[in-house]
Parts: structure tokens; sequence; C-alpha cells
């Protein structure tokens, strides 16, 4: 009775955390313009999505800026933040503690104060406001979180790895590429899954950092269509797919990490 | 013979934010050699590896390869391989991978390579085990295959560092005879570091003792257990009683309160020395008129082999003693030690001396501490003068406000009656102090010296 009772606790608190996002699935699958009506199944809005790129250029447009930031800022952080880590692990005592919470900040700083915040910056800076801005800026909020991921990694790594590689006739490149990195590669990707996510979903920063050019993101153009009354539909079966390509993302990077613990218990 | 001479360290020199980590090492290995470095955690022997290997630098000095000088010489273009403590295998490769790892940067053609991982991997007893993950191997295949990595790339000398210790004692015992084996097979020379003393024994055709930094003793195993040539390498090779002596005359001396003939000479009349006896040298019996002195079996133990027995002199000593009979504890025992057993060494000093300046007409000055004692007329303030301080009279305190000065205990060492300690002080000075108390290695203790205790006198 008891497990029965806990059971449909959760069950009912998955339903609910996952309804919105269920809902908009449900009616990616039909045609009417307004939300909540169904008009039975149709894939229209799929193939609009596709073909006509629904109410003109502008969303083909967002969707394409969004994943080229995205795979920018991922890219990027990727290495600085590898690099980053591998500083930090060489630290020692009270040196990298206050580094390490150093980089804890940018990840719990509200993201409105971190948009603005670099606006500003990058207006005294004179750097142009646009994609190099919101690249940029991506890449501040991305790095922390590639640092995060790639640590533990370094840390399983047996601390004499890079002389040993030395020793052994490579060169400092060689000795990098060779032995340090393939043994960081797990950290790296899964530290690249999370910042492309997080760039993905990214509002309030592009927003303040995008300038007035008018770059638009998928979230600045939802954001924008929202304002104009209604959303466009196709909105909705883009919504859906942009889910499941980060719940795929998401899933990869846990089973990497899952794989990766029972390997080194074993 | 020089020509014969591989590695050759001249006046290396390593301080570390102040401490000494090495001091002016000069040493010369030869081709073909099987050398350890000996010594307690801390002493130096890695950082002198590691200078060899290339991945430090010394402060000062240099390491000849060949007659060539190492300065600057970075580790991938040294003709040296290391096995480190840690195996540090490489996990995203296989055994094969790994071994073949230093030959394909040289880019050595495949089949080359491949016969020359087949050998090693032959030499290591792993054949077949060339598809295996490294991570699914044991902590001995795993340092095995470490040493295969090392050797495949032909080095003309092979640095160890601890490689055994990771290991438990039947694998470590078993890797010894193997490493010894490849060493003889190879040819090749070994530099290995330990502070295990067993495995310096077994493993060496020269050992080379290090403490704090310094060079102790070189020689043979048998050299060292047998002529340990300073208290240190006594203590630290094997079990010995180390006593207080005194050379009375040439092949004679006085310890114990009893004076015994020896083989040694040329230490003059009437000089203190130490005096080392191996607990398995001294001759154990039931009382009887051949026995140079008695006491009582205070504990005895089974040791497998032997009997370890604690017997208390009648002149209240303690000696340590093995034998292969045991002697049930209160038994009233005689006992014998022959004179090649009785191992004389110099003292390295018999009173502490130190450079003082004179403050007023009873205070002193010395080690960074201010000391009460009596002055003789012909000194001033401001002069620089010896104090001199018996070890036994310097008193040692518990609390840091009990004394005039504070100090780390280092290297207690037991002389049958009492402890002589060697303390640090916060200025990197050495104290030697004579105490009835047991102190442990690194214990904080205060100084302080009672006002007749320093002598003083004119600087010589």
């Amino acid at each position: 009775m008891k497990k029965l009772l806990c059971k449909t606790y959760l069950a009912i608190l998955l339903l609910l955390l996952y309804a919105p996002i269920i809902f908009i699935g449900v009616f990616s699958f039909t045609e009417s313009k307004v939300l909540g009506n169904w008009t039975g199944f149709s894939t229209e809005l799929y193939e609009n999505l596709f073909f006509e790129a629904g109410s003109g250029n502008g969303l083909l447009r967002a969707i394409e800026n969004t994943f080229i930031i995205a795979l920018a800022a991922a890219f990027a952080s990727t290495i600085l933040g590898t690099v980053a880590a591998m500083g930090l692990k060489n630290l020692k005592g009270y040196k990298r503690r206050a580094m390490q919470f150093m980089n804890n900040i940018p990840m719990i700083n509200p993201d409105i104060i971190t948009g603005v915040s670099l606006f500003l910056l990058f207006l005294f800076l004179h750097v142009t406001q646009g994609y190099v801005s919101v690249i940029l800026a991506h890449i501040t909020f991305c790095t922390p979180y590639v640092v995060l991921s790639v640590m533990p990694q370094l840390i399983q790594m047996e601390p004499n790895t890079y002389e040993v590689a030395l020793d052994l006739g490579a060169r400092p490149s060689q000795a990098l590429w060779k032995v340090v990195i393939p043994q960081l590669k797990g950290g790296m990707i899964s530290g690249f899954i999370l910042a492309f996510t997080m760039s993905l979903d990214d509002f309030a920063v592009t927003f303040f950092t995008r300038g007035t050019i008018g770059l638009e993101t998928l979230s600045t153009y939802i954001y924008a269509d929202a304002r104009k009354g209604g959303l466009t539909p196709e909105l909705r079966p883009l919504m859906t797919l942009i889910f499941l390509v980060v719940l795929i993302l998401l899933l990869v990077r846990n089973i990497r990490i899952n794989r990766n613990t029972t390997k080194a218990k074993a | 013979m020089a020509q014969d001479i591989i590695i050759d360290i001249r006046n290396v020199s390593k301080h570390f934010d102040g401490k000494v980590i090495l001091e002016d090492i000069n040493l010369q290995i030869r081709k073909g050699e099987f050398v350890t470095f000996l010594g307690p955690s801390g002493c130096g022997k890695t950082t002198l590896l590691k200078i060899i290997g290339g991945f430090k630098e010394p402060d000062q000095g240099s390491i000849y390869l060949n007659g060539k000088d190492l300065t600057g010489v970075p580790p991938y273009e040294r003709p040296l391989n290391t096995v480190f403590q840690r195996y540090a295998l490489f996990p995203h490769l296989d055994v094969y991978e790994n071994i073949a790892f230093g030959l394909k940067l040289k880019n050595v053609p495949d089949k080359e390579i491949d016969k020359r991982v087949r050998k090693m991997l032959k030499l290591v007893s792993l054949t077949d085990y060339e598809q295996r993950d490294v991570d699914s191997l044991s902590g001995g295949q795993q340092q095995r295959v470490a040493i295969a990595r090392a050797l495949a790339n032909s080095p003309q000398v092979l640095l160890l560092d601890e490689p055994l210790s990771a290991l438990d004692r039947k694998m470590r015992l078993d890797m010894q005879i193997e490493l010894k084996e490849m060493h003889d097979k190879l040819g090749i020379t070994f530099i290995y570091v330990t502070h295990d003393q067993e495995e310096a024994l077994t493993l060496s055709d020269r050992i080379i003792v290090i403490n704090e930094g310094r060079i102790q003793q070189t020689g043979t195993p048998a050299d060292i257990y047998n002529e340990p040539c300073n208290s240190f390498v006594a203590n630290f090779i094997g079990d010995s009683n180390i006593l207080n002596g005194t050379m009375i005359r040439d092949r004679k001396v006085n310890f114990i309160g009893h004076d015994f003939d020896c083989i040694d000479e040329g230490f003059g009349e009437n000089t203190p020395v130490d005096v080392v006896v191996r607990p398995e040298d001294i001759y154990i019996m039931n009382r009887n008129d051949s026995c140079q002195f008695n006491g009582v079996v205070r504990s005895c133990t089974f040791k497998g082999v032997h009997y370890e027995m604690f017997v208390d002199t009648e002149e209240g000593y303690e000696m340590q003693i093995q034998d292969y009979n045991a002697f049930e504890p209160g038994t009233e025992v005689g006992m014998l030690i022959k004179p090649q057993d009785i191992q004389v060494m110099k003292k390295d000093c018999v009173c502490n001396s130190f450079d003082a300046e004179v403050l007023d007409e009873n205070h002193v000055t010395f080690l960074g501490g201010r000391f009460e004692c009596k002055i003789p007329r012909e000194f001033k303030a401001g002069d620089t003068v010896c104090a001199s301080v018996a070890f036994d009279k310097v008193g040692l305190m518990d609390y840091a406000d009990e004394g005039e000065l504070v100090g780390r205990v280092r290297f207690p060492l037991y002389k049958g009656d009492h402890y002589h300690l060697e303390i640090v002080t916060a200025g990197e000075a050495l104290i030697y102090a004579d105490t009835q108390e047991v102190y442990d290695n690194r214990d904080l203790v205060a100084i302080s010296i009672a006002p007749k205790d320093i002598k003083i006198s004119a600087k010589k």
C-alpha cells in the first residue's frame, strides 16, 4: 500500500513536471492556429517548418544562428575550460580553493546580471554587438561548466602521466595530444555537450548582448513572436524537436559518465 | 677506468624553499652496475633520481652521461628511461600499445616495433597479454608492463623510483628476483631508489646511503651492513646495538662497562667512539667463565628463523640479541662478542659547540636564544666566543615557554641506556641531546640549559 502511494506520488510529480512539454508535443501534430484546439492529426506544421519555414525566413535564420552560436561557444569553451582545469589542478592549497570558488560564481550568478554586465563591458570596449559579442558572452558562461566536467577526469589521471610520456621520448606537445587529451576526452565531450545545451537555451544573456543589428536566436525570436500576439504555430514542432535533441544529448552524457565510473570501479 | 663510467654526478646541490634537499652530491656510476639510492623518506633520493632523469634541474652541479654534460637536455632527449612508483600506464592504450608507445614516437618501422614489443613481453613474462586492457591487470602485472614500456626504448640507464612499494610482500619478493635477473640478462645500468633496506641489500651491486641530502656511505651491501661508517647507517640498515664507547688504544675498546678486544686501529688513545654490534653477533649462553659480561633476559620473541631477546646487563645497558636458542625471560645469562664483530666508528662530535656572542657579565646569545651563564673575566660584551654544552646537559621541556629555544626531534637513536637525539631548531641549527625520555621523530621540544652547564671559551 505504502509502496503504491509512493509510486503514484512520483508519477503525478513527473507528469506535472513534463506536462507542458507533452502538451506542446501533442499539439505539434495538429494544424490549429490557436494552441489548445485539436483539429485532427496532421504533420503539416512539421512540413511547414522544414519546407516553407513558417512565417517568412525569420524562424529559419534564428535556428541557424542559434546552432552556429552554440557550436562556436561550446567549441571555444571546451578548449578554454580544459586548459583552465589543468591550471587549476596544478595549484595548491588555498589558491586552488579560491580559484575553484571563482569558477563557481558565474554559474550561480543570475543570467540577467551576467547579461547586463557583459553588455556594458562590450560597450565600454567597443566590441561590435552581434555575432561576436553573443559568442563571447556564451563562452563566458559556458566555460565554468567545462572546467567542472573535466576536473574529475584530471584528478583520476595518474599525476605523473605527463612526465612518463616525456620520459618515453614524447615532446611536450606530443605528450599533450597522445597521452593527456585522450585521457580527458570523456570529460571534454560531456563538457562540450553541457556547454552546447546551455548556449542553446540561453535567453537573457543573448538578449542583452545581441546589439541592435537584428540578430535573432531561437529564444529571442520566440520572445518577440509571443509579444506580437500569439505564437507562430510552427514553433510547436520546433520546440518539440529541440527538446528531443537536448534530451538525447543529456542521455549520451549520462551514459558516458556511468560507463566511466563503472570502469573506474572495476 | 674512466671510460667505464656511464653516469657522473658532480657537485649536485638542490635547495627548495630555503631547505637543503641535496648538498654537494658527487657520485660515479659504472656501466652495467646495479646501484641503489637508499634512505628514509624525504632524504633527497627521489630528487636525485629526477635530476638524473631530467625532470628537475639542480641548482648547482651537473650530471654527465658518457662524459657529456646533460644540463638543459630535456627528459625526452635523454637516453634514459624511468619506472615510476605509480606505474602511470596509459589507460586509453592496451598492453601492446603501452609498450610500443616510445618506439612509435621514434618512428621505428612497425615490424621492428612488433619484434621488440614481443621480446619485452617475454622478458616480463606477459606473453599473450598484448590486447589486454591495462585496467584489467593486477598490480604486479601493471608494474611489469611499466618496466617493459621503459625497457622497450633500449635505454642506456634504467631509473627505478621505488617501483615495488605498491605491491604486497610476496609479489615484491618475486619481482626483486625478476628485476635482478633482468639486470643480469640485459647488462644495462640500473639506478634504483628505495627506502627498504632489505630490498637494497638483495638487489644492489652498490648501495648509496643518503640522509638529509648528503651521501652517508657508499659500498657493497656487505660493506654497508658489516662496516657502517656512522651511527645513522648502522641504525638504518638492519638491527643494531649502537653504544657509546672509548677507544682505549689500538685494538682495545671499552663499552657497556667492559673492555673488549677489537680489530680497529688508528683512533688514538682514550678517544670517544660509537660502537655497533649486530644482534646476531652477540653470543648468548648460560653463565660460565668464558662470558665477557652477564645479564638477565627481559623479553624473548619468536621471529621465525631466530628468537629476538632483550637482555639487561648487570651494568644497566639493554642489548638486543638474536639467537637460534631461546632463553626464557628472567634467565640469568652470559654473553660474548668476538673482536671482528665489533664495529668502531668515529663520533661526528662529542659535545655541542656554538658560536656565541657575549651580551653582558652573565648572559650570552647563540642560535637565536638568550642564555644565562658564568662568563670568564677576559670576555666583554660584544665578544664572539665559543659556547659548549655536553649532550646530557641539554634540558628538554614539553612547553615552548619553559625553554630558551624550540626545536624538532630528528633521528632518535637508542644507545643501550639512553636516547641520543638530534634537535633541529627553527634556524636549521643542530643540537644533540642525551636523554632517558622517549621522543619520536618530529616531536616538538623546548630547550633549556642550566647556567653552570654552559662553558665559555675563546673562539678557535
